[in-house]
């Protein structure tokens, strides 16, 4: 079994965290799996006043990596608390495998594995202390061989009997991991699991997060590094001030939100532009060495050339050009930007 | 049932007692020592019998009591509680776990470790006082009883304390004074009439006089009283712990 390094491993298809008899997902069937999670027209007040969570309908499907992305306070550590059983429902419903959350909470519970957000471990239990408890809490029997499977695979297995208040915070995370993954569960939530943890483990993380979808968990995440849901994530959904205002598989938003923008460089700068260049909507750089060109690539065919035409029939002289995609991350702060306008 | 979880947290408890054994246990076995030498031995060597019974002797269920009733609030508030202040609480509050198992793991290894310590105390009063039980049936049935009631009375401070200083509140204010008042040091029958119908109110004297009469026999009330006191609170404490996991209160947004 490889352990994990911290560099990233490959993605086997077979994976190593068994997971009863979910039908594991395979790369090559992009078709929708039914879903695992239904949460329906949920809402949550804290005592506060504040309110969390306005009419939440949202599908988490079977077997698929979902990210959950939104700005702080939006809502994404109550629903995920809501769906485990930490923060009370008030009003909709949530299922869990068919399983309603409130008359069915053991048999969802014993599904669902959870890393919160925040470092919270046993300062003076040991690490394999701390696992094999959370292995009993969620109704398991001791079970040593798979509690070392899991240490082994977090590359924790050598520091087993060291007390957590010993642990770097990369150990410590990984610990709530091991933790989560105790019992075995079915659905994992990850609530900014690689909040402080540098890059190489990160990267780490996330091969290991691969490979347990790969045996069958669902994993659902959030994360403030959204180069990591744009690199991770099967379908991503947005949700600002308690409301989803968008949920969509990754490639298809890429698609439909993504925009492309053409760079040039200019020879001279230029102090103007010409008028003949006014209807390419061009953008010119404060020193007028560069001109920004954005565009639809779904909607502009010919655009491009056109504009490269036009620039030579003006005498505009090029140095260089590039071109870049807008990132999740882009889509992201302006759907979000958007919805802020409107509110 | 989930068994599995209640062995979780009842082992977790129980070694958390271990690791920290000065403080649980060696602790109020060395303060209760101090208690003989200063109050049987030293005071009490000029204090006469008290219903037939030397002082020294006179004072062990009294102290027993003091101890257990201390200790069970203290063990079963800072379990609970330690869990809410370092935030690990998420996961039992996310764990296939009903509310009664809840309450029924931390109190129940509460009530194990405050049995232990009243029994350790009784075993560490041998040594300097001549003891008898009377009725042991009863003493150890009265030493559960007491020891779970006042566990679950601990689980519920241990919920609502939102601080350290909290947890020390009730138990050091309410509970200490009570139970010095209870009888642990004296009969009922040495105070001035008023002062012994006051202390009819306090709840500590039935258990100490229904403790004390399951050691020698004599008591200034009818053992059933005792009894149903502690019971009568024991049901209460009950409702209310099981009340406060239901609902959430300081423990769920």
């Amino acid at each position: 079994m490889p352990a994990f390094t911290g560099k990233g491993t490959s993605v086997t298809r077979r994976g190593r965290w068994g997971c009863g008899n979910v039908k594991p997902r395979t790369l090559e069937t992009p078709d929708r799996m039914p879903a695992i999670i239904s949460v329906a027209n949920v809402s949550k007040t804290y005592a506060t006043g504040f309110s969390a969570l306005d009419r939440i309908d949202l599908d988490i499907e079977q077997g698929e990596i979902f990210a959950l992305l939104g700005p702080n306070g939006a809502g994404k550590t109550t629903l995920i608390g809501l769906i485990c059983g930490i923060v009370r429902l008030d009003a909709g419903s949530v299922t869990v495998a068919g399983l309603d959350i409130g008359t069915d909470y053991r048999a969802v519970r014993a599904l669902i594995g959870l890393v919160p957000q925040e470092l919270t471990t046993d300062a003076f239990e040991t690490v394999r202390a701390t696992v094999s408890f959370s292995r009993g809490l969620f109704g398991k029997p001791p079970d040593p061989a798979h509690i070392e499977k899991t240490l082994r695979a977090l590359s924790l297995w050598d520091k087993k009997d060291n007390k957590l208040m010993t642990l770097s915070g990369g150990m410590k995370r990984r610990v709530m991991i091991a933790k989560a993954l105790s019992h075995e569960p079915r659905v994992l939530f990850l609530d900014e699991p690689t909040a402080g943890v540098d890059v190489t483990l990160r990267k780490g993380m996330w091969a290991m997060v691969r490979e347990l979808r790969e045996s069958g968990v669902t994993i659902v995440l959030t994360t403030h590094y959204i180069e990591e849901a744009e690199d991770m994530a099967d379908r991503v959904g947005v949700i600002d001030k308690g409301r989803i205002i968008l949920v969509e598989d990754k490639v298809t938003l890429m698609k439909k939100f993504g925009k492309k923008q053409l760079t040039l460089q200019l020879e001279a700068p230029l102090d103007e532009l010409p008028a003949s260049l006014a209807a390419h909507a061009l953008v010119r750089s404060p020193d007028g060495s560069e001109l920004a060109y954005a565009y639809d690539p779904r909607n502009s065919q010919g655009a491009v050339a056109r504009l490269l035409d036009d620039l030579g029939r003006a005498g505009v002289r090029l140095k260089d050009l590039q071109t870049t995609q807008s990132s999740l991350e882009d889509i992201f702060v302006g759907l979000v930007g958007r919805v802020g306008e409107k509110a | 049932m989930n068994l599995h979880a209640i062995r979780a947290i009842y082992a977790f408890e129980m070694a958390r007692t271990l690791r920290t054994i000065t403080q649980s246990i060696v602790s109020p076995v060395i303060s209760t020592a101090l208690y003989f030498v200063v109050f049987g031995s030293a005071i009490g060597s000029r204090i006469e019998q008290i219903e037939g019974v030397s002082y020294g002797s006179f004072i062990v269920p009294g102290l027993i009591m003091l101890a257990v009733l201390t200790q069970s609030i203290s063990n079963a508030s800072f379990g609970i509680y330690f869990p809410k202040f370092t935030g690990t609480i998420y996961e039992l509050l996310s764990a296939p776990i009903s509310h009664v198992e809840i309450v029924l793991s931390y109190v129940g290894a509460a009530a194990t470790k405050s049995v232990l310590i009243g029994l350790i105390i009784l075993g560490t009063a041998a040594f300097f006082v001549p003891i008898r039980i009377e009725h042991p049936v009863w003493m150890l049935l009265l030493l559960v009883l007491t020891a779970v009631t006042f566990s679950l009375f601990g689980f519920i401070i241990g919920i609502w304390a939102d601080g350290f200083e909290k947890l020390q509140l009730i138990p050091m204010l309410v509970v200490m004074p009570l139970t010095f008042l209870g009888g642990t040091f004296y009969s009922l029958s040495m105070l001035p009439p008023l002062w012994q119908k006051v202390s009819m109110l306090n709840p500590a004297v039935y258990l100490i006089n229904g403790f004390r009469w399951s050691f020698f026999g004599t008591s200034e009330m009818h053992i059933g009283i005792s009894v149903a006191v502690t019971l009568a609170f024991f049901v209460v404490a009950l409702w209310v712990a099981t009340w406060i996991m239901k609902t959430g209160w300081r423990i769920k947004a």
